[in-house]
C-alpha cells in the first residue's frame, strides 16, 4: 500500500538552479518559462514551500529554516492583517481603558493535552500571541505549565502546518471538501450511518462531546471510536478491577506524608502533574520552623522526572513491579484471597517491609500511585493498599472521569479496524491523532485504512495519516479557534482563541457541524451556544464573560464521589515469569519527554530541550543500564537492532544509569516520516514494536548489535560532580540536628573583605536577586522552554548541540551520585548568577558587560565584539555565544512569535540569562510613573513564573520582606562556587532528602 | 689575509673546521677569509642576483600555496563566522589564540637577538639579527590577525583601541585583551622601525651596487637618501641604539602581556603568578627554535656557513637549552603549585592535565618541551646543524602544544563538572593555521629575495674587528 500523495521528490529549487545553470540572458528566462511549464515546477509553485527539506538534514543550515520561516510568516502576517476577524474575541483580563500600543494584554485560555485542558494566560502583542503563562486560577495550572504550553507558541507560527486543504495531496478547497463530504453523507444518511465512523483522540470537550452526541442521534449505526497512544486505559481497567466502575483518583499529595509510586511518573506525565507538583513540592519544602517532609518510594524500570526527586527508588523492570506491588499489598494489610503466598521469595524484601513499615506508620496520610504502563492489576492493588492505609477521603478522593467517554482506546481502535478490514466502513473521518503513525504496530493501521472508500483527516500538519487520506483538513491550533476542554479534576475551560487562523483552517467543532448537514455556524457560535444550553443564571452574558475572563467555569469541577472496592474473590494471580534477567529483556515504551507522543516533533524548541537524565536532544535512544550495556559491549552511539515479536526497529543506544537491568526503554513519538523539516529525520520509531498487547512493556526483546554508529547530541557529558560541593545535599534529619550543616567547612570570603565599598549595592535602589530550591527542582525543562520563549532564544540544531553551542539561557545540571545502577540524582536549574564580582566583565576589552545600579549583569550586545573572554572567565559557564548567525533578525516577519522587548541577537555576540531584565524594566516603569518603589515580589522571571515547583524564588533582596530575601536568609541558602568570591545573586538552597532510616544504609550502599 | 682563500670557496667546510675556543666551543663569529668584498658581495649577490636558486622558487610556490590556503579560510570565516572553528561553551577560545600566543612567542627571539644581545655587545649577532627581526616581524604580523580573525564580529575590531567614538566609550581598560592591544602594537611598531633603521645602510649599498634603473630607484628610495657620511653613521648608531633600549623592556613586557590575557582570569590553570617569566622564557624558546628553522636551511642554501657560522649555532642552542630549563621549570611550578594550593580545582586541573582525555597533548608536550631538548647538552647535536634542526622543529612543535595545553586542556574541565566538553579542531582551524605558516613563510621569501637577509654593515664591523684581533 503506497501512500497517496505521489512519493517521488518534487522539483526543489535546488534542482531548479542546477537546470538554471550555465543559462544566461534570453535563453534563462526562456528556460524558466520552459520550466514553469513541467509538472514538476507547477508542484513547486502549488505548495508554498518547496521541498528544500534536503537542506535540513544538516541542522547547520537551520538558518535557511528560520528564513523560509520567516518568509511564509510574512505571508502569514499579511493574511492576519487584510482579513480582520469580525467576531468579539477580545474580553479583557487585565481591563485597560483603551489598547496601548506596546502595552500586551493577556487571555484566558487552556491547552488540550492528552485531552485534558490546562489553563493558560497568553500574552497578546497587538493582537499575535508571544507567550504563553499558566492561569493561576486554572486548578490543574495553578499559574504553571509544563514544557508542552510553553511551546505551544512556536506550533502556531510553524510554516510547516499545512495551510490548505488537500485532496489526494493536491491543493484543493474547502467546498470541494464538502461537496464530497456532503454527498458520502447522504448516502450514509440512508444507511443510518452504518459506514461512517469518526475516530478521535481523548475528548474531553464538552460541546465536541455533544455535536458528537448529535452527530451519533442523527447517524445512529455511526461509531465514535478513541485512540491516543498515550490513553489512561490501564488506570480506568484498574479502577473497574477495583470498583467495578470507571472512576478517576484525585490526588492531595500536600496531605500526604509518604507516597509509593508504582512507576507512576506523577510529576509530568499525568494529566494533573502541574497540580501534583505544586502539592508534593509544598510538602517537601523545609524552613526552620517546619521540618516536616514527605517521603517519597518510587519503583520504576527507567528513571523519570518523578523517580529523580525520590528518597528511595528502586529501578526494577516494569514487569515486576506487580510482583513487588503484591506482596507490598500483602504486607500493609491487603486481603489477597486464595493465592496468598503466590509470590516469590523477593530480592528487594527488605525495601518492601520497610515501606509497609512507612506506609502503615502514615494511615491516613499516605498515597500509593500506580502508573499508566502498570497493568490494570497494579491499580487495582494501589487502590486497595490505600483503602487498606485509610487513604480514601483523607489524600485522595474518587471522581466520574473528565472524559466525554471514558473507553478502553485500544479496544476501541481494535473495533474500528475490524471494521475496517471487513469492509464496514465507507467514510472514516479522523479528527486529530496520527492513528497510521502512532496504532499499534500489530493493527497494521495504514494498508487496513485502505480499504475505507473515504478517509478524511483533519491534522495541524501533514502527517503519516493524512498521507493516506483523501482529504487532509488543516486544523486549527488552539490559539486560533474557539473550543473548550475539561481539565484532570472536570473543571471546563473556554479554549478562546487569539488570534484569527494563519491559515485556512478548521477547528473540530466546525468540521462535526458541517456533518450534521444543517446550516453552519461558526466555531464560536458552537462554543457559546452549548454553554448557553449549560449555565442556568439570569444573565448568560455576564457568566460567559466571567468564565473567559476567569479561564475556568465556576462549578464544573466534578464532585468527589463514594466508592466501595469490589474485589470479593480477592486479586487475580499473577501470571508467572521468571528466567534470566538478561537472556529475557523487557522493552518498555513511554512518550517522549520532548516530543510527547510525536505530535511535537516539529516544535524546535521541544527537540532541543535536553531530555531529563539523558540530556539527549534531537533524538530518542534506547535507554539500556549500564550493566547490560557493560553485558553486550554497547556504548552510548552504538546502533543496535531490537528485534521484538518479528518486527524490528534500529536504535542507537544510550546507556541510563539508574535503568533497570534488563529493561529496554524507547521513546516514542520519534522517527516521523511525514513531518516539517525541523522533525525530519530525527530518532527512530518505537512505535513500530508497540503492539496492542504489549502496549507499555513486554518480554522477550532482542538486542543485536550491527557495528554502525549514530551520533546522538547530549548538552551534558558529565554527571560526575568530581566531589566539589556545587550541589550541596543533605537529609533532613542531618537539618534538624544542625540548620546550617551545609555551610561546615565552607570558605566563602566574607563580604567586607574588600577593598571596595562592602556596602555597594546596599542602597535604596532594589537589588535583584534569585534563589532556587534544589530540594523542590523536579527537573521537569519548563523554565528552560519559558526562557527561551520569553527571551527569543534560537533553535540550533543537533549539530550545533553536538557541538557543545546550545543556545538555552538556563539549564538544568543533572548529577548523579551513588553507583550508577541507582544513582541519586540532584537537579540543579543554572541561570547566569549574576555575580557582584562577576569575573565576566573584568576581562570584556568593550565594557559588553557590565553591572548595572541593581546588580545586575548586563550584556550589552550592540557593544559585543566577540572575544568569547568572558565565557571563559565564567566559572559557571552560562554565557551562550553566537557562533553563526542562529536568528535571521534582518526578517520583519518573525516578529509575530517573538517577544518584541527581548532584542534577537545575532551572529558573533554573547547573549546569557539577564534576569529577565525586559520585566524589570516593565516593572521600573510602572512603580515611577505611579512613585513608588518597585514591589519586592512584584517582578517575576519566566522561569520562576512557568515552574511548577515554586522552586525559582526571584525579587529584590534589599527588600526584607520579600520572598527571595526570606529565602537567602534560610540556613540552606549557599552560594555555588561562592569561595571564588564571585558572589553571585543566584544562589541555591540545598537539596535535602528525607530518607527512611531503615533504608539509609541500604541506600548508601547501593 | 691569514686564511686560506680556497675556504671560502666551499662553504660547507665551515661547518667541518671550524676554529674552536681553549674549551672546545666555536670560537669564530665569521668564517675565515671573508673580506669587506667578500661580505658585500655574499649577501649582496642574494638580493640582485638572477635567476634566484631553485629552491627559492619551490620554498616561495609552496609557501604562497598555503598563503592562498589562508586567505580562502579567512574568506570562509568572514563570510560564515566563527563556528567554523571547533570552539564552543566552554572551550571559547581554540586555535585562534593558541596561534597568537605561539606566533608573538615565536617573534621574541628576533627581539631578543637584536636588542639585549646588541646592548650586552654580543658580537655574534650581526649575522643574524636582521633575520631574526623580519622573521619577528612577519610573526607578529601572523600573530595580530589571529585575535582580530577570532573575534566573532572581526570587523568592530578597533573598538579595542581607545578613540573619541560618538558612542563615548572607551574601552575596558582592565581587560588584559586591551593591553595586549597597546603590546602587540607597539611592539609591531617598534620592531618595523628598529628593522627599517637598521637596513638603511645596507639599502644604500643595494642601491650603489644595483645593476637596473628599477633596483637603483626602488632601493634609492627605502635607502632615504643615506649617503654613509660620519653624521649619518653617527646619527644612525645612537637612533640604533636608542631603539635597541627601547625594544628591550617590549621583549619582557610583550609576552607578560600576552600571559596575563590567562593569568588575570580565574580558569584553574590560567591563574597564575608564574606565567609572565614563563610565557618570556618559552617565548625566546621558541624564537630561537624557530630562528634556528629558518637559518640552517638558509645559509645552506645560500652558502652562507661562514657568515652565520658554527658559533651562533651552538650559542643559538645554548639559549634554547637554557630557556627549555626555564620552560621546564614553569611546568615543574604548576604541578607543585598545584598539589600545595590545596585547591581541588587546580588540584584537578594538574590531573586532568597529564591524565585527561587530552593527556597525550601534555605528554607529547613534556618530550618536545622538556626531554628531546636535553640533548642539546652535547656539543656533538649543538655543532651537527641537521640535528639541531630536527631539535629545534620539537621545540616548535612543542610550544605550539604547550599553548594548546594552556588553552584548550585548562577550559575544556573548569569548575562545573555538567558543561565539560571536548574542543575537536575542525579542518578550518587546521587550514588558517597552516595558512598562517604560509603567510609567515611566504613574507619570509620575499624579504629573502628583496632585502638583505644579513646586515652587510654590520658584518663589514666584524670583519673589521676581527682583522684587529688577528693582527
Amino acid at each position: 500500500m503506497k501512500p497517496l500523495t505521489p512519493s517521488a521528490t518534487p522539483l526543489d529549487l535546488k534542482m531548479v538552479r542546477v537546470r538554471l545553470a550555465g543559462m544566461s540572458g534570453r535563453q534563462y528566462w526562456r528556460s524558466l518559462e520552459e520550466l514553469a511549464q513541467t509538472k514538476d515546477f507547477q508542484e513547486m509553485l502549488h505548495r508554498e514551500f518547496p521541498s528544500q527539506a534536503s537542506e535540513f538534514t544538516d541542522e547547520v543550515s537551520r538558518r535557511n529554516f528560520l528564513k523560509l520561516m520567516g518568509a511564509s510568516l510574512a505571508l502569514a502576517g499579511l493574511t492576519a492583517c487584510t482579513r480582520q476577524p469580525m467576531q468579539q474575541i477580545v474580553p479583557y483580563v487585565r481591563q485597560p481603558e483603551e489598547i496601548v500600543p506596546g502595552i500586551p494584554l493577556y487571555f484566558a485560555t487552556a491547552m488540550p493535552f492528552d485531552g485534558f485542558g490546562i489553563g493558560l494566560l497568553a500574552l497578546s502583542y497587538e493582537g499575535h500571541p508571544t507567550k504563553i503563562e499558566g492561569n493561576p486560577g486554572h486548578p490543574t495550572s495553578l499559574g504553571a505549565t509544563s514544557v508542552f504550553q510553553q511551546a505551544a507558541i512556536l506550533d502556531l507560527y510553524d510554516p510547516d502546518r499545512s495551510q490548505a486543504v488537500t485532496n489526494a495531496g493536491e491543493v484543493s478547497s474547502w467546498s470541494l471538501f464538502l461537496t464530497t463530504l456532503i454527498n458520502a453523507l447522504e448516502q450514509q444518511q440512508s444507511k443510518r450511518g452504518a459506514g461512517l465512523r469518526i475516530l478521535t483522540e481523548t475528548i474531553t470537550s464538552p460541546t465536541l462531546a455533544s455535536q458528537l452526541q448529535n452527530l451519533l442521534k442523527k447517524y445512529p449505526d455511526a461509531k465514535w471510536h478513541q485512540y491516543q497512544p498515550t490513553a489512561r486505559n490501564n488506570a480506568r481497567e484498574g479502577a473497574r478491577m477495583a470498583f467495578g466502575e470507571v472512576v478517576e483518583t484525585r490526588y492531595y499529595f500536600n496531605k500526604a506524608r509518604v507516597i509509593l509510586s508504582l512507576e507512576s511518573d506523577f510529576l509530568f506525565s499525568h494529566p494533573a502533574g502541574l497540580r501534583h507538583t505544586r502539592q508534593f513540592t509544598n510538602g517537601r519544602r523545609i524552613s526552620k520552623e517546619s521540618t516536616a517532609m514527605n517521603r517519597l518510594y518510587v519503583v520504576e524500570s527507567t528513571p523519570t522526572v518523578t523517580g529523580s526527586m525520590a528518597d528511595h527508588r528502586l529501578p526494577i523492570s516494569s514487569a515486576d513491579v506487580e510482583g513487588l506491588a503484591r506482596s507490598l499489598a500483602q504486607q500493609v494489610g491487603v486481603v489477597m484471597g486464595s493465592n496468598v503466598n503466590a509470590s516469590p521469595a523477593d530480592p528487594h524484601d527488605k525495601w518492601i517491609a520497610a515501606v509497609a513499615r512507612d506506609l502503615q506508620n502514615n494511615r491516613g496520610a499516605s498515597i500509593v500511585v500506580a502508573g499508566e504502563q502498570q497493568p490494570p492489576i497494579v491499580h487495582a492493588l494501589a487502590h486497595m493498599m490505600n483503602q487498606v492505609l485509610g487513604n480514601f477521603g483523607k489524600t485522595m478522593d474518587f471522581t466520574a472521569s473528565a472524559e466525554a467517554q471514558p473507553v478502553n482506546q485500544v479496544q476501541s481502535l481494535r473495533e474500528l479496524v475490524q471494521d475496517m478490514d471487513a469492509g464496514r466502513v465507507d467514510c472514516l473521518v479522523m479528527m486529530g491523532g496520527n492513528p497510521v503513525f502512532a496504532a499499534p504496530a500489530d493493527f497494521q493501521f495504514a494498508e487496513r485504512l485502505s480499504k475505507v472508500k473515504l478517509r478524511i483527516h483533519l491534522s495541524p500538519g501533514q502527517d503519516e495519516t493524512s498521507a493516506y487520506c483523501h482529504w487532509h483538513i488543516p486544523e486549527s491550533h488552539f490559539l486560533e479557534a474557539w473550543s473548550d476542554v475539561r481539565a484532570f479534576d472536570g473543571t471546563a475551560s473556554i479554549i478562546q482563541p487569539l488570534i484569527h487562523p494563519l491559515y485556512d483552517s478548521r477547528s473540530a467543532h466546525e468540521l462535526i457541524e458541517v456533518m450534521m448537514l444543517q446550516p453552519t455556524r461558526l466555531g464560536y457560535d458552537i462554543v457559546r451556544d452549548y454553554w448557553k444550553s449549560q449555565i442556568r443564571g439570569a444573565d448568560f452574558e455576564q457568566s460567559w464573560r466571567r468564565a473567559l475572563h476567569d479561564g475556568v467555569i465556576t462549578g464544573t469541577e466534578l464532585q468527589a464521589r463514594q466508592v466501595q472496592i469490589k474485589m470479593s474473590e480477592g486479586v487475580p494471580k499473577a501470571s508467572n515469569r521468571q528466567g534470566d534477567k538478561f537472556a529475557n529483556l523487557e522493552v518498555s515504551f513511554l512518550p517522549d519527554p520532548g516530543i510527547w507522543d510525536g505530535r511535537f516533533a516539529n516544535n524546535g524548541w521541544l527537540q532541543e530541550i535536553p531530555r531529563p537524565f539523558s540530556k539527549l536532544t534531537w533524538d530518542n535512544a534506547a535507554l539500556v543500564s549500564p550493566a547490560l550495556a557493560e553485558r553486550i559491549h554497547v556504548t552510548n552511539g552504538d546502533v543496535v537492532e531490537l528485534r521484538y515479536k518479528g518486527r524490528s526497529v534500529r536504535a542507537p543506544i544510550w546507556i541510563t544509569p539508574g535503568q533497570a537491568e534488563s529493561s529496554v526503554t524507547l521513546h516514542f513519538g520519534y522517527g516521523r516520516t511525514r513531518v516539517g523539516r525541523v522533525g525530519e529525520g530525527t530518532g527512530f520509531n518505537a512505535y513500530a514494536l508497540r503492539t496492542s498487547d504489549a502496549m507499555w512493556f513486554g518480554p522477550g526483546l532482542e538486542m543485536i548489535k550491527t557495528g554502525e554508529r549514530y551520533l546522538l547530541a547530549s548538552t551534558q557529558n558529565n554527571h560526575n560532580i568530581q566531589g566539589r560541593d556545587i550541589v550541596r545535599s543533605g537529609t533532613v534529619e542531618e537539618f534538624r540536628t544542625k540548620p546550617d550543616f551545609i555551610h561546615e567547612e565552607e570558605e566563602t570570603p566574607r563580604r567586607d573583605d574588600t577593598l571596595y565599598n562592602p556596602e555597594e549595592y546596599k542602597s535604596n535602589d532594589p537589588a535583584w536577586g534569585m534563589v532556587i530550591n534544589l530540594t523542590t527542582c523536579i527537573g521537569c525543562n519548563a523554565c528552560v522552554v519559558a526562557c527561551q520563549s520569553e527571551n527569543n532564544i534560537p533553535v540550533v540544531g543537533k549539530d550545533q548541540v553536538a557541538r557543545g553551542r546550545d543556545m538555552l539561557w538556563i539549564r538544568v545540571d543533572q548529577y548523579f551520585q551513588g553507583s550508577v545502577d541507582n544513582p541519586r540524582v540532584s537537579n540543579q536549574p543554572v541561570p547566569c548568577m549574576h555575580c557582584e564580582h562577576a569575573p565576566c566583565e573584568l576581562v570584556c576589552p568593550v565594557e559588553a558587560t557590565l553591572h548595572d545600579h541593581e546588580g545586575l549583569n548586563l550584556q550589552v550586545y550592540n557593544r559585543c565584539v566577540g572575544t568569547r573572554y568572558c565565557s571563559n572567565n565564567c566559572p559557571y559557564k552560562v554565557r551562550r555565544f553566537n557562533f553563526f548567525s542562529y536568528n535571521d533578525y534582518r526578517d520583519e516577519s518573525l516578529r509575530p512569535m517573538r517577544n518584541p522587548n527581548v532584542t534577537v541577537r545575532w551572529r558573533g555576540v554573547m547573549e546569557k540569562c539577564t534576569y529577565c531584565i525586559q520585566r524589570i524594566a516593565v516593572t521600573r516603569i510602572t512603580a515611577k510613573k505611579e512613585e513608588r518603589r518597585i514591589g519586592g515580589n512584584e517582578v517575576m522571571t519566566a522561569c520562576q513564573q512557568v515552574c511548577p515547583a515554586e522552586a525559582i524564588v526571584f525579587g529584590d533582596i534589599n527588600d526584607p520582606n520579600s520572598n527571595v530575601a526570606k529565602h537567602k536568609a534560610q540556613p540552606l541558602n549557599y552560594s555555588m562556587l561562592g569561595e571564588l568570591n564571585t558572589r553571585p545573586r543566584t544562589t541555591y538552597l540545598a537539596k535535602l532528602t528525607n530518607p527512611n532510616p531503615e533504608l539509609e544504609n541500604q541506600a548508601s550502599k547501593t | 689575509m691569514p686564511d686560506d682563500a680556497n675556504k671560502i670557496a666551499d662553504p660547507e667546510s665551515n661547518d667541518r673546521n671550524y676554529v674552536v675556543s681553549p674549551l672546545g666551543y666555536p670560537a669564530r663569529v665569521l668564517g675565515p677569509g671573508e673580506t669587506y668584498e667578500t661580505v658585500t658581495d655574499k649577501i649582496a649577490t642574494v638580493v640582485l642576483k638572477q635567476p634566484y636558486p631553485k629552491g627559492w622558487w619551490i620554498g616561495f610556490g609552496i609557501s604562497f600555496a598555503l598563503l592562498m590556503l589562508f586567505l580562502y579560510a579567512v574568506t570562509y570565516l568572514l563570510y560564515r563566522g566563527v563556528g567554523i572553528w571547533g570552539i564552543n561553551i566552554p572551550i571559547a577560545w581554540g586555535f585562534a589564540i593558541i596561534n597568537f600566543v605561539w606566533w608573538i612567542g615565536i617573534g621574541h627571539a628576533g627581539t631578543f637577538i637584536s636588542a639585549i644581545l646588541l646592548l650586552v655587545m654580543q658580537k655574534w649577532r650581526t649575522s643574524i639579527n636582521r633575520l631574526t627581526e623580519a622573521m619577528t616581524l612577519f610573526a607578529v604580523a601572523c600573530a595580530g590577525m589571529f585575535p582580530l580573525l577570532h573575534l566573532g564580529r572581526p570587523w568592530l575590531f578597533y573598538w579595542l583601541i581607545p578613540y573619541p567614538d560618538t558612542m563615548g566609550l572607551w574601552p575596558q581598560f582592565r581587560s588584559p585583551l586591551v593591553w595586549d592591544v597597546f603590546a602587540v602594537s607597539t611592539y609591531f611598531t617598534v620592531s618595523l622601525i628598529f628593522w627599517y633603521a637598521g637596513l638603511i645602510p645596507d639599502l644604500a649599498t643595494l642601491r650603489d651596487r644595483a645593476q637596473t634603473r628599477g633596483k637603483q630607484f626602488f632601493y634609492g628610495v627605502l635607502a632615504l637618501g643615506w649617503r654613509g657620511s660620519a653624521k649619518h653613521w653617527q646619527r644612525h648608531q645612537s637612533a640604533y641604539l636608542l631603539l635597541a633600549g627601547l625594544a628591550t623592556p617590549l621583549v619582557l613586557s610583550v609576552h607578560s602581556v600576552v600571559s596575563f590575557d590567562f593569568s588575570v582570569a580565574i580558569v584553574p590553570g590560567w591563574h597564575s603568578t608564574i606565567f609572565p617569566p614563563y610565557f618570556v622564557a618559552g617565548a625566546i624558546y621558541s624564537g630561537f627554535a624557530m630562528v634556528l628553522n629558518i637559518v640552517i636551511p638558509l645559509r645552506k642554501l645560500y652558502g652562507l656557513q661562514s657568515l652565520v657560522t658554527m658559533r651562533h649555532l651552538n650559542n643559538m642552542a645554548n639559549i634554547m637549552l637554557a630557556t627549555g630549563l626555564m620552560v621546564s621549570y614553569g611546568y615543574l611550578m604548576e604541578a607543585f603549585m598545584a598539589w600545595y594550593s590545596g585547591d581541588i580545582f587546580e588540584q584537578y586541573m594538574m590531573l586532568n592535565r597529564a591524565f585527561g582525555p587530552y593527556g597525550w597533548v601534555f605528554w607529547l608536550l613534556m618530550l618536545c618541551n622538556v626531554l628531546i631538548p636535553q640533548v642539546l647538552w652535547s656539543r656533538h647535536v649543538r655543532t651537527t646543524p641537521i640535528l639541531l634542526f630536527i631539535v629545534a622543529l620539537f621545540v616548535n612543535v612543542g610550544m605550539w602544544l604547550e599553548r594548546f595545553v594552556i588553552v584548550v586542556t585548562s577550559l575544556h574541565r573548569d569548575f562545573v563538572p555538567s558543561v565539560w566538553r571536548m574542543y575537536y579542531p575542525t579542518v578550518w582551524d587546521w587550514a588558517t593555521f597552516i595558512g598562517s605558516i604560509g603567510l609567515f613563510l611566504t613574507l619570509l621569501f620575499l624579504f629573502i629575495r628583496f632585502l638583505p637577509m644579513i646586515s652587510i654593515s654590520e658584518v663589514r664591523e666584524l670583519v673589521a674587528e676581527h682583522e684587529e684581533v688577528e693582527k
